[in-house]
């Protein structure tokens, strides 16, 4: 049963503005030597799925380059593979897509163009490891127009206010669907994945057009709960949605813990592939005293790490003490420096003997190539 | 059709490698873990794609199956081209006969229809047994500059160490005029690092006279090298200053890999203009639990630590157990270590299990020998073994 992929790689940035200023969603990095499109391109693959088509909109140079041809995903493929779709739209109309419906205007071409029968959609914001061949067969099964993979959860009304929560029956067909309710407690909510034919979102999408449409999830998704049988597929297992800056620090910080780690790297045959780089092993000095934390190769460390997250290449200095935070690639901490709840983009440089502090719900963010 | 390349290498990775006992009973010497992450194959491939030499034949013979598959499509090194790129050479079936390689100027001769292929200008020869890093290109430019016929790479040893090496003596334009296996009473102190760099046309004839010799041992240092020398051929020696450790036994092997850690190790692998390519296992990154403690170590991808570890070097997906302690080891891919073991100056192969509560080898400081714990095997709860241990899975 063959199926594509679309990702779309550029919404819900808006939640964590100061990791996605310079960079799609999906290019944000996450646990230490991983970006959030691996997560969903590795779900793909991990279900048989051998083309996949990455919908971007901009600043998606450092996406490009990470996803490269595919191979780490064993997509770089004569039949199928990964292919990138950039903005494409009419010469007269300039301005950008701003909505899922007219991403998917967008790459009619492409989708008109595929074969394959079935379409999954993914956003790139939530991090989890799911079987999608499950959620295919559930698909097939109850005989669904589109199923939806949601996850059910104690929410509060903050949090399911930025969400799509849906009421199923008993067989699990969608009654219902609201968009950002004022609403609280358990909750059903979507996570951002899609199954359905492909003819019928090529149907979906022509007629949305049509309609003048704007919303994929109102004007598709909850105007048709009785008129299409749509399904809720329930995912169970770890999950980490990354909407705002202190999300990011805790689901980070989720990590420092065997039995994430089992979740989300350790399903038997369903490994996250990424981009390889080939970085030495990570090197602790005689004077590096590490303590509950999650290191990627490259390291050297020289200094006390505490409770934090290592990307590649970074590098502790003599007697600096750093606890709690996250270092993206190549950061450099200097001797003697002291931080706690950093969070640091790539190639930051903090010279010797500085001292940095946040707190958990406000952690200190330092932008992509500071100097401090 | 062939498609020229001016130098190719040829990498001589055939041999047993028996004095690494277990480490080698089943993989071939080359496909030995080394520094964490590598194999020992990785440094001279990296060597030749960072020289610029992208063709790349690699002999096999002994055991080669890991080997092979490690190496696959040369991808890991950019050695997969169209035309070119790396390609491994076994023993084979021909139309007049099969032979396995019977020495190491033999196997290049059984592949000569291969280095045709590229009509070369010079050939490369390497050995799969070294660490070191090294620009052939540079090798091969005095090559070059000097009209040479060979080229041999040599390196200064100490004069109480000569005796165990291919001695040269050269004049003072570099041109060797002396060459001695061993000699009892060397006469220079510079040794053959078994890196050489001919002329095709040269290597061609010299191998074909070689092999039409009954008596030869078909095998470059014994054979080819005097021939050449004897015939008044322009032999040049090549100075390289730099790293070059021999890891054929379990005591330099040992060395080669403590040559990594420390503030000012002999071999750096932090070097980005040249860097060491190998084929990266999938693994999420290394997870330092409350209770760790990692000290003047290398640790790879996926190694969950909850003990603590001293001056050692773990290869990926290694797990270290609550109150476990490593000290002065080397611990290859995937093996798990229980809680309570105590590990003492030893080398562990991949994927074996010890159970909890063991003690192997005995400390450094009391001047052991190295314990070796071979592949898959599992060392049962509460066993001690001491050190100069060889232990093995039996067939």
């Amino acid at each position: 049963m063959s199926t594509v992929g679309i990702i779309f790689t550029n919404l819900h940035g808006k939640n964590v503005p100061e990791l996605v200023r310079l960079r799609t969603m999906g290019s944000v990095p996450f646990a230490g030597r991983y970006r959030l499109v691996d997560f969903v391109l590795s779900n793909m693959v991990n279900s048989g799925v051998t083309k996949v088509g990455i919908i971007t909109k901009y600043n998606y140079q450092s996406l490009m380059y990470h996803v490269g041809s595919g191979k780490e995903w064993d997509l770089a493929r004569k039949n199928g593979g990964l292919i990138m779709l950039p903005p494409y739209g009419a010469p007269t109309n300039d301005r950008l897509y701003s909505t899922r419906l007219e991403a998917l205007k967008g790459v009619m071409g492409f989708l008109n163009r595929c074969k394959e029968e079935y379409v999954i959609m993914s956003d790139c914001d939530k991090v989890f490891n799911i079987d999608l061949d499950k959620a295919i067969e559930q698909h097939k099964a109850t005989n669904a127009d589109i199923t939806l993979v949601y996850r059910r959860a104690v929410l509060t009304r903050e949090e399911a206010s930025q969400l799509s929560i849906i009421r199923t029956g008993e067989d699990g067909r969608v009654n219902e669907l609201l968009v950002r309710p004022n609403l609280a407690g358990e909750l059903d909510h979507l996570v951002n994945v899609v199954i359905l034919r492909r003819q019928l979102l090529v149907t979906l999408v022509a007629d949305a057009i049509s309609h003048g449409f704007k919303s994929f999830e109102m004007d598709i998704l909850a105007a048709n709960t009785s008129r299409m049988r749509i399904f809720g597929y329930q995912y169970e297992g770890y999950y980490a949605d990354l909407n705002s800056l202190a999300a990011y620090f805790k689901c980070s910080m989720d990590l420092l813990n065997e039995e994430v780690i089992d979740a989300l790297f350790g399903q038997e045959n369903r490994p996250i592939y990424t981009k390889v780089k080939d970085s030495p092993p990570t090197k602790y000095s005689a004077n590096a005293k590490v303590k509950n934390s999650f290191i990627a190769d490259g390291c050297y460390i020289e200094g006390t790490v505490e409770n934090c997250i290592l990307f590649r290449g970074v590098k502790i200095g003599k007697g600096a003490v750093v606890k709690n935070c996250i270092l993206m690639q190549d950061t450099c901490i200097g001797a003697d420096a002291e931080l706690d709840c950093v969070i640091s983009d790539k190639n930051v440089y903090v010279k010797d003997r500085r001292k940095l502090a946040g707190c958990e719900t406000l952690p200190f963010f330092i932008a992509k190539g500071s100097m401090v | 059709m062939i498609h020229r390349k001016e130098t190719i290498a040829m990498l001589l990775a055939g041999g047993q490698g028996s004095r690494l006992y277990a480490l080698t009973s089943n993989i071939a010497k080359p496909a030995v873990t080394f520094g964490g992450k590598y194999r020992i194959i990785d440094f001279p491939l990296s060597n030749c794609i960072n020289s610029g030499i992208d063709t790349v034949g690699v002999l096999t013979q002994y055991q080669p199956l890991v080997l092979n598959e490690y190496i696959g499509n040369g991808q890991p090194w950019d050695l997969d081209r169209t035309y070119g790129g790396v390609h491994v050479l076994p023993p084979y079936q021909a139309k007049k006969k099969s032979e396995w390689y019977k020495g190491t100027a033999n196997a290049i001769y059984q592949n000569l229809h291969f280095i045709n292929r590229y009509d070369p200008e010079n050939v490369v020869i390497l050995s799969g047994d070294h660490i070191y890093k090294m620009d052939y290109a540079a090798m091969v430019d005095f090559h070059n500059e000097h009209n040479a016929d060979c080229t041999i790479a040599v390196i200064q040893v100490p004069m109480k160490e000569a005796s165990r090496f291919g001695i040269m003596t050269a004049d003072e334009n570099g041109k060797i005029v002396e060459f001695e296996e061993k000699p009892k009473a060397p006469k220079s102190d510079l040794a053959s690092m078994g890196i050489y760099v001919f002329r095709k046309d040269v290597l061609e004839r010299y191998l074909i006279e070689d092999e039409a010799d009954p008596k030869s041992s078909n095998d470059f240092g014994k054979n080819i090298i005097p021939n050449m020398l004897r015939d008044g051929k322009c032999m040049m020696a090549y100075r390289f200053e730099g790293y070059w450790k021999d890891v054929g036994t379990i005591d330099s092997l040992w060395h080669a890999n403590m040559d990594l850690i420390g503030e000012n190790p002999a071999m750096d692998l932090f070097d980005p203009p040249w860097p060491i390519h190998s084929r990266n296992p999938i693994e999420p990154p290394q997870f330092i639990a409350e209770e760790a403690s990692v000290e003047n170590s290398m640790l790879g991808g996926g190694c969950r630590v909850y003990g603590t570890v001293v001056n050692s070097l773990l290869s990926s997906g290694v797990t270290i157990g609550r109150g476990a302690v490593i000290r002065d080891s080397v611990i290859f891919a995937n093996t798990v270590i229980g809680d309570g073991c105590v590990v003492d100056h030893s080398i562990i192969d991949e994927n074996v299990v010890i159970e909890k509560d063991c003690k192997i080898g005995l400390p450094l400081k009391d001047k052991s020998k190295i314990a070796v714990i071979g592949r898959d095997c599992v060392v049962k709860e509460g066993s001690i073994l001491l050190d100069d241990t060889m232990m093995e899975v039996d067939d």
